[in-house]
């Protein structure tokens, strides 16, 4: 009984990196033949991006059940603090690959951190505040970094949140965050390849956290406090375990996409309010908990507006019909009933 | 020297005198019933021993170790779980999970390897669905380890709530209204589990029950609350047979 349980996680896990590496072939397999426009190619990284995204606010969403509406804070940390590194030791560290790796560490860790400490005050709320709180801190995270100068010279790391002059650096300083500018002048080095080896890491952390006994804890929290309490769960500390690893995630969608830019700033347009929210559109399509469903909704809310380019003007119109129509698939309970009686009968096939 | 040792215990909400000099001492392997009307007290008693609220007065000793103003996680970790009046399961996650979450702090692994899954993880993760498995089969709930709790009718879910429990290893199980909404066959099937609980795993166990066919029927001493204060306490047969106890509880 233990074993064919087991096994059916492990398989529907299986399916779910067997449909990443799938998509990635045939991906690779259209570059190849040509049959990929730059404009679509153009749009893989910024993809696997919002996959990422997608999947670490799920992590919040549907494991830890709070709501988020953070989480572009969270990257923005993520991208700024590796782009700041690649910006600083573009000249000295020679070795672009591993200049990379260790971008990503500290993006990760970066966000992690800061997913820790926000965590703290604000998993004390519940629901809709703390849905509100953290709305707020992802705003505050991205206007602090609008103001924010960060130079370098050989007297060690200046800051500053006034302008430039400020900083009161030595001729040979080099500007590392400058202000509204951002960060300029980073290599271009997220590739499809990267971004999907990313889905992969994210997945894996996911997947594997929900199969095991913080996973358990996390959950157990989610679906009933007090009980998660009665049989000695630390409530505190397994949310801000969550949040963390979520953030961190978070993080890393964030290194990829400062690394797939040349010039990356915090516009609203990037790490604003209306980014998180489209995070949390991801999750809620794809299945609140869904992994799979977060990389699905993903996928089609993203090229959707593309392909449909062809219609111009009704564009908009088609993209907001396909929304309603899965979130009818996925919510509705007639829709859930037949789609259960679909799997039902191919279950019994099966056997 | 008594498992629980309760004296002296109060708790005040507003000017409501919930519990009034509340006092038990229950020896282990004892099964004892909580009994009273509605808004006796009962359910206070137990968010008292189990930490829920801070008594403003009061020793609850557990097994010679003083739990009193410990969180609910402390007091689960020295020795009380409990199952609720209103079942409080994890609805999202198998009949399985449910017993391995009780299981939390006895077959630990870092954070790491829950992220990593290094053999270690399928180590413990294997005696982990051992020991869940045993449990589960002890309350005939192994045939739906892997379905949603939710899924469960009424009387498992009661069963489940009890296997969760017992798999933090606790030297004391409380049961709050175990029989409540069963039918008398259901009843009489669990009193012959709590029997078996109490057996088998060496347990000793404090229940609230208003099904009187039950308390008469395993309960060997009860304590008869009535608003907040102690009425009767002492042998089961005795108590129930208590005029006073028949007026303020059972009717004439």
């Amino acid at each position: 009984m233990e074993k064919k349980k087991l096994n059916k996680t492990t398989k529907s896990n299986l399916i779910t990196y067997g449909m990443v590496l799938a998509a990635y072939l045939i991906v690779q397999g259209l570059i190849a033949g040509n049959l990929l426009s730059n404009l679509m190619q153009g749009l893989l990284v910024p993809l696997c991006v919002y996959i990422i995204l997608a999947l670490s606010l799920n992590l919040t969403v549907g494991i830890l059940g709070e709501l988020s509406l953070g989480h572009a804070g969270f990257m923005c940390i993520g991208a700024f603090t590796s782009a700041a590194f690649t910006k600083a030791t573009m000249d000295t560290f020679t070795n672009a690959g591993l200049r990379f790796f260790i971008a990503l560490i500290i993006g990760a860790v970066c966000a992690g951190i800061f997913g820790f400490l926000i965590g703290i005050p604000v998993l004390r709320l519940k629901g809709d505040y703390l849905a509100i709180v953290t709305l707020a801190f992802g705003e505050i995270i991205k206007n602090i970094i609008n103001v924010l100068y960060v130079g370098i010279d050989s007297n060690g790391i200046h800051f500053s949140m006034k302008d430039q002059m400020s900083l009161g650096m030595e001729p040979d300083g080099k500007m590392i965050i400058s202000g509204a500018m951002g960060i300029t002048g980073t290599p271009r080095q997220s590739t499809f390849t990267i971004g999907v080896v990313l889905i992969l890491v994210t997945l894996f952390v996911v997947l594997n956290l929900i199969n095991s006994r913080d996973g358990r804890a996390i959950m157990a929290i989610r679906d009933n406090r007090i009980a998660a309490e009665s049989i000695g769960i630390d409530i505190t500390k397994y949310k801000l375990k969550a949040f963390a690893i979520s953030a961190a995630l978070a993080g890393i969608g964030g290194v990829l996409y400062a690394h797939n830019l040349a010039t990356l700033t915090a516009l609203p347009k990037n790490f604003g309010y209306n980014m998180s929210i489209m995070f949390l559109v991801f999750v809620v399509l794809g299945g609140i908990g869904n992994m799979r469903g977060s990389i699905i909704a993903a996928v089609i809310l993203n090229l959707l507006p593309e392909l449909l380019r062809g219609l111009s003007d009704y564009r908009m119109l088609f993209y907001a019909i396909v929304l309603i129509v899965m979130m009818l698939i996925n919510w509705a309970p007639k829709a859930i009933e037949m789609r259960e009686r679909f799997l039902s009968r191919f279950k019994k096939k099966e056997a | 020297m008594a498992l629980l040792e309760v004296n002296h215990l109060n708790i005040s909400f507003g000017g409501l005198h919930a519990v009034d000099d509340f006092h038990v001492s229950i020896e282990k392997g004892q099964l004892y019933g909580l009994i009273g009307p509605n808004g006796a007290g009962k359910t206070t008693i137990f968010n008292l021993l189990t930490g829920v609220y801070k008594p403003d007065e009061g020793i609850i000793n557990l097994d010679g170790q003083d739990i009193t103003g410990k969180s609910t996680i402390d007091i689960n970790k020295a020795g009380i779980a409990r199952t609720f009046q209103n079942i409080r399961l994890f609805h999202q996650m198998s009949v399985l999970d449910n017993v391995k979450a009780g299981l939390h702090n006895h077959d630990k692994y870092s954070l790491f390897t829950s992220i990593v899954h290094t053999p270690k993880y399928f180590k413990v993760e294997k005696t982990m669905n051992e020991e869940a498995m045993k449990l589960l089969k002890v309350f005939d709930l192994d045939k739906e380890a892997d379905i949603l709790a939710s899924n469960l009718p009424y009387g498992k879910q009661r069963k489940l709530e009890i296997a969760r429990a017992l798999a933090t290893k606790p030297k004391l199980l409380l049961l709050d209204e175990p029989a409540a909404g069963m039918n008398p066959n259901e009843t009489e099937e669990l009193m012959d589990t709590i029997r078996f609980v109490r057996d088998n795993f060496d347990m000793t166990i404090l229940l609230i029950e208003h099904d009187m066919k039950l308390v008469s029927g395993i309960c060997e001493e009860l304590t008869v609350l009535n608003f907040g204060h102690v009425l009767r306490q002492g042998k089961t047969s005795d108590v129930l047979h208590d005029p006073e106890v028949i007026k303020a509880y059972l009717g004439e």
